[in-house]
């Protein structure tokens, strides 16, 4: 017997998993069906694939586990970007240096052919730009490195001909794979081209990086299978892939950007500052008290709360549930409105409230929520800036002109929480916190919510 | 050899257009459980850094299969372990709690 049969378990248990994904109803129990595939494809394989020493696999399986099980158990929901992007980095690591390993051996003992060669050099290549690249996004998202992007001249040319340099390598390799030292400048060239292409890209566009990466650790697993002729590897390679790719056109699409520049990996396309910032800094805000917010919120009797990256950075996700719950037990309706890019990765938003006990079911999508607005008495915007912006929708000459933004404006009154007046991320104007009827309460987010729920609780007295 | 390759890439093709189905159905909810656990899934290629580290191929195959099998399982065991701390906070509203929207 050899592993296949264990293998064909793993991936039907694989793609179940991703099945459960459609419903949070179904999804733990699928991802407990995804485990299993994966024990059973590496009982399978220590048990029928040849292996001949057990010492070191098992100081391997023992240290991996502790640290994987470290950083799951630990690691606050704030981070999950961070740490995110380190596993794909330990992915892309994983991929690459099995493809060095199987290279090396296998030119030792029984040549490659060709087909082989084009599969472990895109191994190697995938495998350690995704590596470097992590490590780039992951420094980026722990302010390790300046989260502004680096750009510098001539950079997509420079990047356009590492790309294809890679190319010519590989072609090189597939007609003679005993130049050993191609081999090695193909995976050089990948760490280079990893870093030279995430550097450039600004903190905001994380969302989409994290989700190309994702891709492309796919892809390498996926050529890792072609190259030990391993279907299991190509099945989960290939969801991999396909995943991370629908996520980061997903993310483009909410973040306004091209297909073509996604597949670039979102190269230069930075919002140019100096033409959104041209109007100079708006002085005219309607700036509010917190009992004139209070007021309006006890009032209101529907309300929609719009969450931006701002309330994870002030941790107010608890203080935010409160002030909802305090509003639902003076009989309004409270939904949240997440756009896709709120936060620092695909869906980040969700989880960050779900820990605040927020129950999924209030959680809307843009798509869901947007024509609710208009009927809505208050929206409180917690800390969101760029897609509550009505120029996106009115104001062609803006950076962000054409994204998808919530019509928080049609609502009869807005509340928005803001630390100062300064402009967001992108260093862009907003019409709406001119607008006559929204009021601006300045300060961090969690210490105006206090004020709000003891306010409304008050008032409820 | 071919017959392989073209048994490869059949596997490859079919197998992304199922995960474009599958995928497309998870709810932007969901989708950092989903990165998570796809993650988690593609740890497989720990059954490559196994064959790699005790298939007996001499040092530097064994070294380099040492270390991607310890980057392996930590997205294996890490990415499921997070995966369901994830899903277990997506809880449903109680009907304690203020009226039903």
């Amino acid at each position: 017997m050899s592993a296949s049969l264990p293998y064909l378990v793993a991936s039907v248990c694989f793609i179940l998993a991703l099945q459960g994904l459609s419903s949070p109803t179904h999804a733990r129990r699928g991802n407990l069906v995804g485990a299993f595939g994966m024990l059973v494809a590496v009982v399978g394989t220590l048990l029928y694939a040849h292996i001949l020493t057990f010492l070191w696999i098992g100081i391997g399986l023992m240290i991996g586990a502790a640290i994987g099980a470290a950083m799951s158990i630990w690691i606050p929901m704030t981070k999950m970007p961070e740490r995110i992007a380190l596993s794909h980095c330990f992915g892309g690591l994983a991929a690459a240096l099995v493809g060095v390993s199987e290279y090396h051996h296998r030119m030792a003992f029984e040549g490659i052919d060709k087909f082989t060669m084009a599969a472990l050099g895109l191994e190697v290549f995938l495998g350690f730009l995704t590596f470097t690249g992590s490590l780039m996004a992951f420094g980026k998202l722990q302010g390790l490195i300046s989260g502004a992007p680096m750009t510098y001249k001539g950079q997509n040319a420079t990047n356009v001909t590492m790309f294809f340099a890679a190319l010519a390598l590989l072609v090189l390799l597939v007609l003679d794979p005993s130049r050993s030292f191609l081999f090695y400048l193909m995976g050089a060239l990948g760490l280079a081209v990893g870093v030279l292409a995430v550097l450039p890209i600004g903190g905001a566009d994380m969302p989409v990086v994290i989700s190309l990466l994702n891709s492309y650790a796919g892809m390498a697993s996926a050529a890792t299978g072609f190259a030990l002729g391993n279907y299991v590897l190509i099945i989960a390679g290939a969801l991999d892939g396909t995943s991370g790719f629908l996520l980061s056109m997903k993310m483009s699409q909410a973040m306004n950007r091209s297909f073509a520049n996604v597949l670039f990996g979102a190269f230069g396309a930075q919002p140019d500052t100096a033409a959104g910032g041209a109007g100079g800094p708006a002085a005219n805000y309607n700036l509010a008290t917190v009992e004139d917010a209070v007021g309006v919120l006890t009032a209101a009797q529907t309300v929609i709360v719009v969450p931006g990256y701002g309330m994870a950075v002030s941790q107010a996700q608890h203080a935010v549930r409160e002030l909802a719950q305090s509003l639902e037990a003076n009989g309004a309706t409270v939904k949240y409105a997440i756009h896709p890019v709120a936060g620092r990765m695909p869906g980040h938003m969700n989880v960050l409230l779900a820990e605040a006990n927020v129950p999924y079911d209030q959680l809307y999508d843009l798509e869901d929520i947007n024509d609710e607005f208009a009927r809505t008495d208050v929206a409180l915007v917690v800390g969101a800036n760029d897609v509550v912006n009505p120029a996106a929708k009115n104001n062609p000459g803006s950076p962000i002109y054409g994204m998808p933004v919530f019509n928080v404006d049609q609502s009869r009154a807005v509340i928005v929480l803001k630390r100062s007046v300064a402009t967001g991320f992108a260093g862009i104007e907003n019409d709406l916190f001119v607008q006559p009827n929204t009021m601006m309460v300045l300060g961090d987010a969690k210490k105006t919510l206090r004020e709000f729920i003891a306010g409304v609780k008050e008032e409820a007295a | 050899m071919t017959n392989e390759l073209l048994f490869g890439l059949y596997i490859f093709v079919l197998a992304g257009f199922l995960g474009h189905y599958v995928i497309e159905k998870v709810p932007p909810l969901l989708h950092t459980p989903l990165m998570a656990g796809t993650n988690a899934i593609s740890g497989i290629s720990l059954v490559g850094s196994l064959v790699s580290a005790g298939g007996g191929y001499g040092k530097l195959s064994m070294a380099l299969g040492f270390v991607a099998v310890i980057c392996a399982t930590i997205n294996t065991v890490g990415g499921f372990l997070i995966t369901d701390r994830m899903l277990r906070m997506f809880k449903k509203k109680t009907p304690a709690r203020g009226p039903k929207t």
